[in-house]
């Protein structure tokens, strides 16, 4: 069991951390304090150009072994420590440094280079996770961070101090790990350059994805199966060029029987998606929000196997495990709804949010 | 010089119950029961016995139990009593020794060593009969992705090619109209129809009885290009080349001519009578890029409509292998593993060539996902396929699809009594003989086939239940849901499978 819970607001407001933290503590019980993490979108204005590496250092010689190896792969524009303020629940197991870094020049010099630019990232970041022992990249996005370790949700949040940034869309996780081991790294949010996903429940067709995305130049590390989802929104939708609506067909197809009943060319373009997407379904039981720099999306498993309830409430969405810890942050609400199985609600930047019908 | 060569099994008749009735001799195909009507007397051939089982389940009265013969060669664990009865058969005779069914050595049976994972607590299992429960299949060439237009409404820009959908990832394997029965042809694909699945012709072409199920059928085109025309191609769903066999990797295949009947003569397009060799390679296919030729030949000739899959035995460089096939063009790749059967099989090939099916898709699986390329074609296994959880494993080890052969006819009534070779199959299913094959009655064969499916696809359903997945295809190459016991690093490495309890 874990809890989920996000913050959106659809004009880009950006609103400090303590409602998120509030979601998060209304959910306790969800958790068993073996990880907890959260990431705000609108953070780094001052550095919104950058790509914003969040790391995590087992210690300073892994901290060197980074930078080394930073230094000749990408030109830091700034790093510092994240602030950090000492909570007993926590011990400090790791130094978490953060730096702004730009793509050398020679990658900028023609505009296709643009999504290269981002797969050099990723390069960056797997061979980080890879080879150097150590470190880890907790967030690697634009404008944007993670912040996570082995905890309780909001003792993390106190910790990282989460209250001191602003940020336009918030999300936060809770876990009580059953599938690996509680570490830092371990901790969601996961996250992919904008990517970041948070996910209660167990990704039961991890083996058929991950094998699918490996085939892709993914490399699953991090001895979890939420990783998987944040890489196939990165692999649906940033690089093949997938609407999130269309991801969403892809990754919890509705049922054949009712794919068989749909009127064409609705048909066909289903059945080329799940035809297409075959090892890219999700199956089993789960609820997950993701997040990128313009959208919000909650998309529970087929069959609905984990709790998931929607909310809006003028400008702001809101998407949690838990009514309760929607309410307790906004209890005047034009909305509350639980999402139908499969079907992804999608809040975007400047527009509405809607439950999309494809189930 | 004394013939000292003890029978295989002893027919032990019940003088009391036995009621001198002869329908022994008359079901007997081989001749084991013998009365002289004027002694009034019986003679056993017990050497001619072959544990068919016919004669006892046909005897009125059940007087009739067919054993083990007791009398053996004084026992030594090298020179076993096979060994021993194979050298002196071929000093008699100085011949191949021709066989049927598979591969009878004791091989290590992955299957056996690999184990299905299930829930508990972290995620629910699911019930079938509650839930919805998905085991539909496609099998050709997937698009790496989908390209939409979605500013106006949703336009689909990708055209998907020709694939074959399977409402059940089961397939009855090829096999030939004149290695068995159109009795037990019908039967498959009456029930491949029914089922929403597929059946083989195998290289003998297609019988005008079989036409109202052709879109259930997929054609065959073999060494020997038996019946091989437009209209065949154009009739079934989809075209397989078939290059090798798993029964006899490497070798050709041989109907002799007794067998050729008018009937088959008119499906194979060949001379009533006539032997029909299929030679060990295609004489046009001395390659890759020939085989390429074939492939585009064939979709040329079907005007692109048809998937186009090919068959090999898996042998042991069968992962380059395949990823050639697959590149070639190929829709999808057949592998046949060493234990498959066949008809009619020299001895030494059926049991000591190829590899085993287990190993060659995870071999195969794991090739082309490391091209790229697992995409462009689907993997249908074959060979030793005895159970639906033998279909689960096969296709947690990456097969999209199963053929069924062995079992489908066990299905009809086989008892593997591995004589198909001989015409003479006492069960009406690998025999050509009008007497014998009455002896199948394609509604009941069909009606079994068809149950044997659904019974697999019920147990489908409820291992993914147990697994926690509601679709097929969240097990395909999901080998983290296996684990192996008892086998070695390499067995492990090579299967891409934890050992239990990792």
């Amino acid at each position: 069991m874990c809890g989920l819970g996000g913050i959106f607001n659809r004009d880009g407001k950006r609103i400090p951390g303590n409602d998120i933290i509030t979601m998060a503590r209304m959910m306790r019980d969800r958790y068993d304090g073996r990880g907890g993490g959260f990431a705000g979108y609108g953070i780094y204005p001052k550095y919104a150009e950058y790509y914003a590496l969040h790391l995590f250092f087992r210690d300073e010689e892994a901290k060197e072994a980074t930078e080394e190896f930073l230094k000749d792969r990408v030109a830091i524009i700034k790093d510092e420590e994240v602030p950090m303020r000492n909570v007993k629940e926590i011990p400090k197991e790791n130094i978490v440094w953060r730096y702004f870094v730009e793509v050398p020049h020679k990658f900028k010099s023609k505009k296709e280079y643009l999504a290269q630019e981002e797969d050099y990232i990723i390069d960056t970041v797997f061979t980080i996770n890879d080879e150097i022992d150590g470190a880890f990249v907790a967030s690697s996005g634009k404008n944007m961070g993670v912040f996570k370790a082995t905890g309780m949700p909001d003792d993390v949040g106190r910790m990282y101090k989460i209250e001191k940034y602003k940020a336009y869309c918030w999300i936060t996780h809770g876990r009580f790990p059953t599938n690996t081991p509680g570490w830092w790294g371990g901790a969601h949010p996961f996250n992919l350059l904008d990517w970041s996903v948070v996910h209660n429940g167990e990704i039961s067709s991890y083996g058929t994805n991950r094998r699918y995305l490996e085939a892709h130049g993914y490399k699953c590390r991090l001895l979890t199966d939420t990783e998987v989802v944040a890489y196939l929104f990165d692999l649906l939708v940033r690089k093949q060029g997938l609407s999130i609506r269309s991801a969403a067909i892809a990754l919890t197809p509705p049922f054949w029987k009712h794919i068989d009943k749909m009127p064409e060319p609705k048909r066909s373009i289903y059945t080329a998606l799940r035809m297409t997407y075959a090892p890219a379904m999700l199956n089993g039981p789960f609820a997950i929000i993701v997040a990128n720099r313009d959208t919000m999306v909650g998309l529970n498993d087929r069959i609905k196997l984990r709790p998931l309830i929607a909310a809006k409430s003028g400008d702001f969405v809101y998407i949690a495990s838990e009514e309760a810890a929607i309410r307790e942050v906004q209890p005047e609400l034009e909305k509350l709804w639980a999402p139908r199985a499969g079907n992804p609600v999608i809040a975007r930047l400047y527009d509405d949010v809607r439950e999309e019908v494809i189930h | 010089m004394v013939r000292n060569f003890p029978p295989d099994f002893i027919v032990r008749v019940d003088k009391e119950a036995c009621i001198n009735c002869l329908r022994c001799v008359r079901e007997c195909p081989f001749g084991v029961h013998e009365y002289d009507k004027e002694k009034k007397k019986w003679k056993r051939h017990h050497e001619k016995c072959v544990a068919c089982l016919r004669c006892a389940y046909m005897c009125p009265t059940q007087a009739i139990s067919i054993e083990k013969h007791p009398m053996e060669y004084s026992p030594h664990p090298v020179w076993t009593n096979k060994v021993r009865k194979d050298i002196k058969t071929q000093a008699e005779t100085g011949s191949v020794i021709l066989t049927a069914m598979g591969n009878e050595l004791p091989y290590l049976n992955y299957f056996d060593r690999l184990v299905l994972d299930a829930c508990q607590v972290t995620n629910p299992s699911i019930d079938p009969l509650r839930e919805p429960m998905e085991l539909r299949t496609y099998i050709g060439r997937k698009p790496e992705k989908v390209d939409l237009e979605e500013d106006n409404g949703v336009d689909l820009k990708t055209k998907i090619a020709p694939n074959l959908k399977l409402e059940t990832p089961i397939m009855f394997a090829h096999m030939s109209y004149g290695s068995i029965s159109i009795e037990a042809q019908l039967s498959m694909a009456r029930a491949a129809k029914e089922v929403g699945t597929y059946m083989g012709t195998g290289e003998g072409g297609m019988h005008v009885d079989l036409y109202p199920y052709a879109d259930h059928i997929i054609t065959q085109v073999a060494s020997g290009r038996f019946a091989v025309h437009e209209e065949y191609l154009k009739r079934g769903a989809a075209i397989e080349i078939k290059i090798g066999q798993g029964a006899k990797p490497g070798i050709g295949g041989h109907l002799p001519g007794t067998k050729v009947t008018a009937e088959i003569s008119q499906t194979r397009m060949i001379p009533e009578g006539s032997d029909a060799i299929s030679p060990a390679p295609h004489h046009d296919i001395y390659s890759i890029e020939d085989l390429s030729r074939l492939i585009y030949a064939l979709k040329e000739a079907t005007r692109y409509k048809k998937p186009v899959f090919v068959k090999i035995a898996a042998v042991h460089n069968v992962a380059p292998i395949a990823v050639g096939i697959i590149r070639a063009g190929a829709d999808a790749v057949v592998l046949d593993g060493f234990r498959g059967g066949t008809g009619a099989a020299p001895q030494v090939h059926r049991d000591h060539h190829g590899i085993p099916i287990e190993v060659a898709i995870a071999s195969v699986d794991q090739r082309l996902r490391e091209e790229g390329i697992r995409h462009w074609g689907s993997i249908i296994a074959s060979g030793g396929i005895r159970s639906s959880a033998d279909v689960a494993k096969a296709i947690a080890l990456g097969a999209d699809a199963v053929y069924i052969g062995t079992a489908a006819l066990v299905a009809l009534g086989c008892t593997v009594c591995k004589k198909c070779y001989t015409g003479k199959c006492p069960w009406g299913i690998a025999t050509q003989v009008p007497e014998l094959r009455k002896r199948l009655n394609p509604d009941e064969g069909a009606r079994r086939a068809a149950n044997l499916l659904k019974a697999w696809s019920h147990e489908l359903k409820e291992i993914l239940g147990a697994l926690g997945l509601n679709s097929i295809e969240s097990l395909r190459g999901n080998r983290d849901r296996l684990r192996g016991v008892g086998l070695s690093d390499v067995d492990l490495e090579v299967l891409g499978v934890k050992p239990a309890g990792r």
